[in-house]
C-alpha cells in the first residue's frame, strides 16, 4: 500500500472505523449466504418419487 | 500512544459522582458499568458452577465403568449442561465484557441504566425459568431441542427471555459507543480491544435475530398454537442461534487475549491494521460456517454446504490464523524488549507463568489454536464430516475451543475483574495460580478421551455404548472403553479446576480484602531468567514464527490424515 | 496497547514475520479451498444432500412394500431384505429401531432412501463410522456402494428420546 497523507483516511480504515457499516454487513452476509440460502434450498425440494 | 487517554480530562462524558480513577491503570471507571459488569459476572459464575455440577455428573456417566446417572437423568442434565455453559455462563460473562470494553476504555458512561437493568433481569428470569423447566421433567430435548422433540413452552419462552436480555445489553454497548463518539470522549479510532468486543457484539446481533425467528414459532407450536415446525427449516435457523452464538465467544475471546496480553505483560499490538482486518474478516464471514452441523444433512446441497463451511474460502480461519500469531507475537516482543531476549523461547520460558491471568491466557491460546482451530477445520469439511457427525469426535472438538479456550480466558481475566472492578483480594493465592493449569490440563485430557473414543463411532449423547436391550446386540471394542475412561478422568480434573474457580471467585468477591485507594498487588513476580540489554526491533518474532509454523505443519498432517481415512470408507454420495 | 486508541495513521501494510505468515496462511486456505471442490468432483466419498419431501405415511407405506416384495429371510423378528443390484433400498427410522435388515452385494451402487416415522435420528453405520441425518418429512437419498463384506450395526446416534441408546439396526454385505 503506498502511503497516503495522514488526514486522508484510507477506504479500508474508514470501513474499520464505522461500527455500522460493519453491524450492517455483518447482518447481511451471513443472513443471506447461510440462512436465506439454506431456506430457499428446502423450498426448492421437489416432492418425492419413492421408485 | 499513551499520551492520547493521558491527555484527556478523567471525567470523559460521564456525570462527576458516577466515576472513579481506577487505582492501578488510572482508566476511568463508570460506576454504573461497574455495578453491572459485577451482577452479570456474579450470575455468569453460578450458572458456569450449575452448569460444572452437571458436568461431572456427565462425564462419570459415559466412564462406562462408572456409569453414574440413569438415563433419564443423564439426558435431562445433558440438556441443563449445554444451556448453562454456553448460553447462560458465557453470554452473562460477554455482557460484562462489553460494558467494561465500552465504558472504561472509552472514557464513557454506560449509555442506559435501565437498559442494563432490564437486560440483566431477563437474562436471569429467563434462565432460571429454562433450568426450572428441566427439572419440572417436561424438556429432556438437550441443548437443541431439535423438532419434532417438544419441550415444555416454559423453556423456549425461556429462551427466548434470555436472548432478548443479552440483546438489550448489546444495544446498550452499541449506544454507548455511540454516546462516547458524539461526546467526543475518546480521540482517533477505538482501542484495540474495544474493536473486538464492537466484533463480538455484532455477531450477537445476528446470533440473537436468528435466535428469535425460530423460537418464537417453536414456542406457538409447543402451546399448540401452529401445527408444526419443519425439522429441516429449524436446523438450519436454530444453527444461526447455536453456532453464531459460538462466534461471539471466539471474538470475545480473542479481544480478551489482546487485554490480558496488556495486562500481564505489557504488550502491544505488532500492527493495529493487521489485528482489526482479522476482526473484520470475523464479522463478514465466521457466520457462514454454522453450515457445518449441517453437512449430512438432507434438505441442503452441496454447493451450499461446501461454500458456506468453508467460511467463503477459509477467509475467517486466515482471521483466526492470523490472531494466532499475533497474539504470541506481541507478547513475544514484549518480552523481549524488557530483556528476555535470548535464544527462541527464552522470552516463553520467562514469561510470568505463575501469573494466573497469563497462564489462562496463554493455555487458552495453545488449546484454543492446535486443538480447537485443527480439529474444527477438519471436522467441519463436508466429507470428512461423515465420519464425524454425531459422534464424540464432536464434544471433544468445542470442549478444546468454547471451554479450553474461551472459558478458560474468561478465567484468566477474572484474575483481574475481582481486584480492579469489584475492587477484592483473592485469598489462598497459590491456588490461584494452580487454577488456570488444573482447568486446563482437565479439559485437554477429557477432550482428548473423547475425541479418540468418537473416531471409534462412539456417539455423543448417548447413555449406553452397550446398547443393552437393542434389537440387534453391538458394542465398541476395548479400546473405545478406554478412551472414555480418560475422558472420565479428565472430566474430573476438569471439575475440581472449575470448582476451585468459583470458591476462589466467590470468597474473593464477597469475603475478600477491599482494595481501595491503591494499586491491586501485582500477580507477576520478580522474574529470575537471564536478561540481555540488546536492541529489539518491534518484528523480531523468531519464537512465534516458530510456533505458527509447527502448528500449520501439525495442521497439515492432520488435515490431510482425515482425507486419507475418509477415503478407506465406502463410496456414497 | 491494545487498551488505548492507537496512534494516528496505524493502517499500514504488513511486514517482516506478520507478512510471511499471513502469505503461508493465505496459502494453507487456498489449499484447503480447493480439497471440497476436488472431493466433490473426483473423491468417492460426498454427502450432497439428496433428498425430497415425503409424508410419514407415504415413506412407511413404500418401505413395507419393498419389504416384502425383496424378502430373502428373517433376524429378531424383522425382516432381512435384499436391495436389487442397481436398485433403490428403502430404510426407515423410529422410536426406537430401524427397518428393515438391509442386504447388499459389495462393488454393486444403490440408490437408499432413508427416512424417519417420527423424530429426527442418526444413520451411524459401524465400524466404518459413516453417519448421516434422517429427518422426519424428508427421503434422504444416498447413492452408496459397499466396498467390505460383513455385518455392520447401525446405531442412532441423534437423540431421539429415552430409548435413544437402545436402537440399533443392520446392514449385511456379501
Amino acid at each position: 500500500m503506498s502511503p497516503k497523507e495522514p488526514d486522508e483516511k484510507r477506504p479500508l480504515q474508514k470501513l474499520m472505523d464505522n461500527p455500522w457499516l460493519l453491524l450492517t454487513l455483518g447482518i447481511l452476509i451471513p443472513t443471506l449466504s447461510y440462512t436465506v440460502w439454506g431456506w430457499i434450498e428446502l423450498w426448492l425440494l421437489p416432492a418425492a418419487t419413492l421408485p | 500512544m499513551a499520551s492520547a487517554v493521558e491527555s484527556l480530562p478523567i471525567l470523559g462524558n460521564h456525570p462527576t459522582d458516577q466515576v472513579r480513577a481506577c487505582d492501578t491503570t488510572s482508566l476511568p471507571v463508570c460506576l454504573t458499568a461497574q455495578k453491572f459488569i459485577k451482577l452479570h459476572a456474579v450470575a455468569a459464575v453460578v450458572f458456569l458452577l450449575i452448569g460444572g455440577i452437571a458436568a461431572l455428573a456427565l462425564g462419570l456417566t459415559r466412564w462406562p465403568a462408572v456409569h453414574l446417572l440413569d438415563a433419564k437423568w443423564y439426558y435431562r442434565l445433558l440438556t441443563l449442561h449445554g444451556l448453562n455453559m454456553l448460553i447462560f455462563w458465557i453470554l452473562n460473562f460477554e455482557i460484562a465484557v462489553l460494558y467494561f470494553a465500552g465504558s472504561v476504555l472509552l472514557n464513557s458512561r454506560l449509555a442506559s441504566k435501565s437498559a442494563a437493568w432490564i437486560g440483566l433481569l431477563l437474562m436471569v428470569v429467563g434462565a432460571i425459568t429454562v433450568d426450572a423447566a428441566i427439572f419440572g421433567g417436561k424438556s429432556d430435548v438437550l441443548m437443541t431441542s431439535y423438532v419434532p422433540l417438544k419441550a415444555s413452552p416454559w423453556f423456549y419462552l425461556g429462551i427466548i427471555l434470555v436472548a432478548v436480555g443479552a440483546l438489550v445489553g448489546v444495544i446498550n454497548y452499541f449506544a454507548t459507543i455511540y454516546i462516547a463518539k458524539r461526546d467526543r470522549t475518546y480521540t482517533g479510532s477505538v482501542p484495540l480491544v474495544v474493536f473486538g468486543a464492537t466484533a463480538a457484539a455484532i455477531i450477537a446481533v445476528v446470533t440473537l435475530l436468528h435466535g428469535a425467528v425460530v423460537m418464537i414459532p417453536t414456542l406457538l407450536w409447543s402451546m399448540g398454537v401452529i401445527p408444526s415446525v419443519d425439522p429441516a427449516w429449524y436446523r438450519i435457523t436454530w444453527w444461526g442461534l447455536g453456532h453464531m452464538s459460538q462466534q461471539v465467544n471466539v471474538c470475545a475471546m480473542v479481544s480478551i487475549w489482546y487485554l490480558l496480553g496488556t495486562l500481564t505483560v505489557g504488550s502491544k499490538p505488532l500492527n493495529q491494521a493487521v489485528c482489526r482486518g482479522a476482526f473484520v474478516l470475523y464479522i463478514l464471514f465466521i457466520n457462514l460456517a454454522s453450515a457445518h452441523h449441517l453437512l449430512v444433512d438432507p434438505g441442503v446441497g452441496s454447493g451450499w454446504k461446501i461454500w458456506n463451511t468453508s467460511y467463503a474460502m477459509y477467509l475467517a480461519v486466515l482471521a483466526s490464523m492470523i490472531h494466532g500469531f499475533t497474539v504470541p507475537a506481541s507478547v513475544e516482543v514484549a518480552m523481549r524488549k524488557k530483556g528476555f531476549n535470548r535464544g527462541l523461547f527464552g522470552w516463553l520460558a520467562n514469561a510470568p507463568w505463575r501469573n494466573p491471568g497469563f497462564a489462562g491466557f496463554f493455555l487458552s491460546l495453545v488449546i484454543f489454536g492446535f486443538g480447537g482451530g485443527i480439529t474444527g477445520v477438519t471436522l467441519g469439511t463436508q466429507q470428512i464430516n461423515i465420519m464425524a457427525h454425531n459422534t464424540l469426535r464432536i464434544p471433544g472438538h468445542f470442549h478444546v475451543t468454547v471451554v479450553g479456550g474461551t472459558t478458560l480466558a474468561f478465567m484468566a481475566i477474572t484474575y483481574y475483574i475481582v481486584p480492579l472492578i469489584f475492587q477484592k483480594d483473592f485469598y489462598a493465592k497459590a491456588l490461584c495460580r494452580l487454577q488456570p493449569y488444573l482447568f486446563g490440563g482437565g479439559i485437554t485430557l477429557m477432550a482428548l478421551g473423547m475425541s479418540f473414543a468418537g473416531s471409534y463411532g462412539v456417539p455423543r449423547r448417548h447413555w449406553d455404548i452397550e446398547f443393552t436391550g437393542g434389537q440387534f446386540a453391538t458394542g465398541f471394542d476395548a479400546g473405545a472403553h478406554v478412551m472414555l475412561g480418560i475422558m472420565g478422568i479428565g472430566a474430573v480434573i476438569a471439575f475440581l479446576g472449575l470448582l476451585l474457580y468459583c470458591l476462589l471467585v466467590v470468597a474473593a468477591v464477597f469475603f475478600g480484602r477491599p482494595i481501595h485507594g491503591k494499586a491491586m498487588e501485582a500477580w507477576n513476580e520478580e522474574p529470575r531468567g537471564q536478561m540481555d540489554s540488546a536492541e529489539v526491533d518491534d518484528h523480531r518474532t523468531p519464537g512465534t514464527l516458530v510456533l505458527v509454523i509447527v502448528f500449520l505443519t501439525t495442521f497439515a498432517v492432520y488435515y490431510f490424515a482425515n482425507w486419507m481415512w475418509l477415503s478407506d470408507l465406502w463410496e456414497v454420495r | 496497547m491494545s487498551i488505548y486508541s492507537p496512534p494516528e495513521g496505524w493502517l499500514q501494510a504488513p511486514k517482516g514475520p506478520e507478512r510471511i505468515w499471513i502469505g503461508l496462511a493465505l496459502t494453507w486456505c487456498i489449499v484447503m479451498s480447493l480439497a471440497m471442490p476436488y472431493w466433490h468432483f473426483y473423491g468417492k466419498q460426498n454427502s450432497s444432500g439428496e433428498s425430497y419431501r415425503v409424508s410419514a405415511v407415504d415413506f412407511g407405506a413404500r418401505v413395507r412394500q419393498f419389504a416384502e416384495a425383496n424378502k430373502v429371510g428373517e433376524e429378531a423378528g424383522i425382516p432381512i431384505v435384499e436391495i436389487p443390484p442397481g436398485g433403490d433400498g428403502y430404510l426407515l427410522a423410529r422410536m426406537w429401531s430401524f427397518y428393515p435388515v438391509l442386504k447388499m452385494k459389495k462393488g454393486q451402487t444403490y440408490r437408499l432412501h432413508i427416512s424417519s416415522m417420527d423424530l429426527q435420528h442418526g444413520f451411524s453405520l459401524q465400524p466404518l463410522n459413516m453417519n448421516f441425518q434422517v429427518l422426519p418429512g424428508y427421503d434422504h437419498v444416498l447413492t452408496i456402494t459397499p466396498t467390505s463384506t460383513g455385518v455392520f450395526p447401525i446405531i442412532c446416534n441423534e437423540f431421539c428420546g429415552i430409548g435413544h441408546h437402545m436402537m440399533t439396526g443392520r446392514i449385511i454385505v456379501e
